[in-house]
């Protein structure tokens, strides 16, 4: 056994890696990045040669852990939140397969949005594809689950999801570790048919899954997760899930009178919160998301007993913390002094030199001409280019929509209709809303604002190296003269303009390339090379 | 013993230096630590916190408690006063005098400064120039670090082990260097 300090994602992915993980897949999204990126630098994983190579999207890298877990190894896919939504075919009909070797959905929820779009919660998911769900309180239980998750997988013959948040994942804090297990061996399913959803077999499987969800909840009801702290003040019984455990707990330092049920594994188990809610004057039901207990506690007729964030107990959008418990509560609760009236706000900012500003000061120019609509744009770090001073964003929806509601504009007559979308993004889930432009030969231009890399997440690996972003659009088929490079920098942006005029000009589809490593990528290159010399001195 | 620390400043600055520091020596001290931050798109530049705790009794909460922080540490003046809500009653504020002006809105500095000097407990601290002094201008967060260690009365045996632990892949010179930093910190929070 051994102390670590980890991260919860970090704990995650150590318990995965002494559990006997076979492969890791992913696509990078805060805040579930560094779970991959501790497999790729863990000496034991590279040891055993886990997988550890970012997927080209969440629906590949679900694939791909399901291809895994089909021949018998363990296997985890990472995700955020929003990143479930794109994988969601494969992982909603893995349920419907089931899982042979051991099979980890882990999906990092960032309520308050720190870096996202929205917010879900992904217990959802787990309900709607009948599939069990983890939910840590802590980096321990990160670790434990992670660990013995694949067993519980392999049990169960289905995926299995851990679902995190924001503040667990981003969290450090001691881990003790478990004996490491061997890897599996392959193991093919014994039911070779199982994984064919042919309607004859598909119906089979699906009448087995609701059948198992009585074998899933007996599970939830003896989880070792699911507690039931006694207290003898009765007025108030707290059902607590996952990390909002800890925000009541806080509130009783020297212990809490009330009765507690926590709860961290999921189909919540109904006969013991039906207990619960029946030894209590009244219920406060605290989530880290969505009132996911609490809906299925109150149902459409209503019970007054019931309190959380359906009766504004409790903040209905946001992350929960300490102060919101001891209001609910009727705790004293001192917030310190307020934020005086000279703190001016520091939103983030595309970064000096950034390539992606070159992109939007010639996009500013060209559209100018037009009138006042400025670009399609998409997610990554030139989403900022919404701010002033540039404000050249008209559209961000989710990954590759740019094109496809640039293509959508355009059909309804918005000339120029201009997509912006980085390179990684682009490779995400861009080259499919490209055909769709291509087929119908668009009046639109794409700008791939291509970084090489995923910056905005910490400038991951992105797939599209060199000219390969050229080559797969001449390859989809747009035509050879609309497909144009550039570097962008200051002293082109007159090239720049006149090359996106000429394109707006062309009644068609093109493409246009601008062409310019991520300034901090090469900031941290020069500064590795740095320490390697210094090293070697 | 229980400590509640928000450590602030804006994305590139160093604050999880920070936070590595205090919770690497509360680590050796056999203390129980948590400590929350910021990754993803705030780094670019914008506003960033981290919550660190630490304590000889078990801890629940990855998030400090509003109004119960016994230290705000900031890498940057204007940054301090975002997060006082989380102060506590005798709480400190501790910060680097020097603004980092990336907004065009960035309010008049003696301005800032007033509202830090309303507070009884603080300390401003040209961390910079202190840093650049010794010689180690990247060190200006770890001269922070001296002073709030010493404000909150940590032991600095763990924080030396901390740092020697911490920067002896960069050579002794390094360790040396965060030291010297260490120590300059703690001597102007002697006053
Ligand atoms: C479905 C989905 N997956 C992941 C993310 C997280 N994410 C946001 S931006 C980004 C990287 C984008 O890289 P790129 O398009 O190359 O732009 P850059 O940030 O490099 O400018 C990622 C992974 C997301 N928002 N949605």
């Amino acid at each position: 056994m051994q102390k670590l300090l980890l991260l919860g994602d970090e704990a995650i992915a150590q318990g995965a890696i002494d559990a006997g993980m076979s492969g890791a897949y992913g696509y990078p999204g805060t805040p579930s990045t560094e779970i991959i990126e501790y497999i790729q630098r863990n000496k034991l994983a590279l040891e055993r040669k886990i997988h550890n190579q970012w997927s080209a999207n969440e629906k590949t890298a679900m694939e791909e852990a399901l291809g895994m877990s089909w021949a018998g190894k363990r296997a985890i896919v990472t995700m955020k939140h929003v990143g479930l939504n794109v994988a969601a075919d494969a992982f909603v009909n893995s349920a419907i397969s089931g899982a042979n070797g051991g099979l980890l959905v882990v999906v990092a929820d960032d309520p308050s949005q720190h870096s996202s779009q929205n917010e879900q919660d992904s217990r959802f998911y787990g309900k709607f594809a009948l599939v069990p769900v983890l939910e840590p309180s802590n980096q321990q239980e990160a670790y434990e689950m992670a660990y013995s998750g694949f067993e519980l997988s392999e049990r169960l013959g289905s995926p299995i999801i851990i679902r995190i948040t924001t503040r667990i994942a981003h969290s450090r804090s001691s881990v003790y570790t478990r004996e490491k297990l061997p890897q599996n061996q392959i193991r093919l399913p014994k039911n070779r048919e199982q994984f064919i959803l042919l309607p004859s077999i598909s119906r089979q499987r699906y009448q087995v899954l609701v059948n198992d969800q009585i074998r899933f909840e007996l599970e939830s009801d003896e989880s070792a997760y699911n507690i039931f702290y006694p207290g003898k003040d009765k007025s108030w019984g707290i059902i607590a899930t996952g990390i909002a455990y800890n925000y009541v707990m806080e509130n009783f330092p020297d212990g809490c009178s009330f009765p507690i049920l926590k709860i961290s594994q999921y189909p919540y188990p109904t006969k013991k919160i039906r207990d619960f809610v029946n030894s209590c004057d009244q219920i406060l039901v605290v989530e880290e998301g969505f009132p996911y207990v609490e809906e299925g506690l109150v149902g459409i007729m209503g019970n007054p007993k019931i309190h959380g964030k359906l009766d504004g107990y409790l903040p209905r959008t946001g992350e929960l913390n300490p102060n919101y418990l001891a209001k609910a509560l009727g705790l004293e609760d001192a917030e310190g002094p307020a934020v005086p009236s000279v703190l001016a706000a520091r939103p983030p900012a595309m970064c000096p030199g950034c390539g992606h500003m070159d992109v939007f000061r010639a996009v500013n120019v060209v559209t100018q001409k037009y009138g006042d609509i400025r670009s399609f744009s998409d997610i990554g770090c030139y989403t900022l280019g919404a701010y002033a001073p540039f404000n050249s964003i008209e559209t961000c929806i989710d990954m590759g929509a740019s094109i496809t509601m640039a293509k959508g504009a355009a059909d309804a007559g918005i000339h120029p209709a201009i997509a912006v979308i980085g390179d990684s993004t682009f490779t995400h889930s861009g080259m499919t809303g490209l055909l769709d432009a291509i087929t119908e030969n668009t009046r639109m231009v794409l700008i791939i604002s291509d970084n090489s890399a995923a910056a905005m997440t910490g400038g991951q690996f992105s797939p599209a190296k060199e000219e390969q972003l050229e080559k797969i659009c001449l390859g989809l088929g747009v035509h050879p003269d609309h497909v144009r490079t550039i570097k962008p920098l200051p002293k082109s942006h007159q090239d720049f303009v006149q090359m996106l005029q000429e394109e707006v000009d062309y009644d068609g589809i093109s493409v246009i390339v601008a062409r310019r490593e991520c300034v901090r990528i090469i900031d941290r290159r020069m500064s590795e090379k740095a320490a390697a010399k210094k090293k070697s001195e | 013993m229980k400590k509640d620390i928000i450590i602030a400043g804006v994305g590139g600055q160093g604050i999880l230096s920070i936070a590595a520091t205090i919770g690497t020596a509360a680590l050796i001290g056999q203390l129980n630590m948590k400590q929350s931050e910021v990754h993803g798109m705030a780094q670019r530049g914008g506003a960033v916190q981290s919550h660190l705790r630490l304590s000889s009794e078990p801890i629940l909460s990855d998030l400090v408690t509003k109004g119960k922080a016994d230290m705000i540490l900031s890498m940057e003046p204007m940054e301090a006063l975002r997060y006082l809500p989380y102060l506590g009653q005798n709480g400190w504020i501790v910060t680097n005098a020097k603004p980092y002006e990336n907004i065009s809105n960035y309010p008049p500095l003696e301005e800032i400064y007033s509202e830090i000097r309303k507070y009884k407990n603080h300390l401003i601290i040209d961390a910079d120039e202190v840093a650049k002094e010794l010689n180690t201008s990247k060190s200006a967060n770890i001269v922070l670090v001296g002073a709030a260690a010493q404000k909150l009365g940590l032991d600095f045996n763990l924080l030396e082990a901390a740092l020697r632990q911490i920067f002896i892949a960069k050579g002794e010179d390094v360790v040396q260097a965060n030291l010297a930093a260490l120590h300059a910190g703690q001597d102007i929070a002697r006053g």
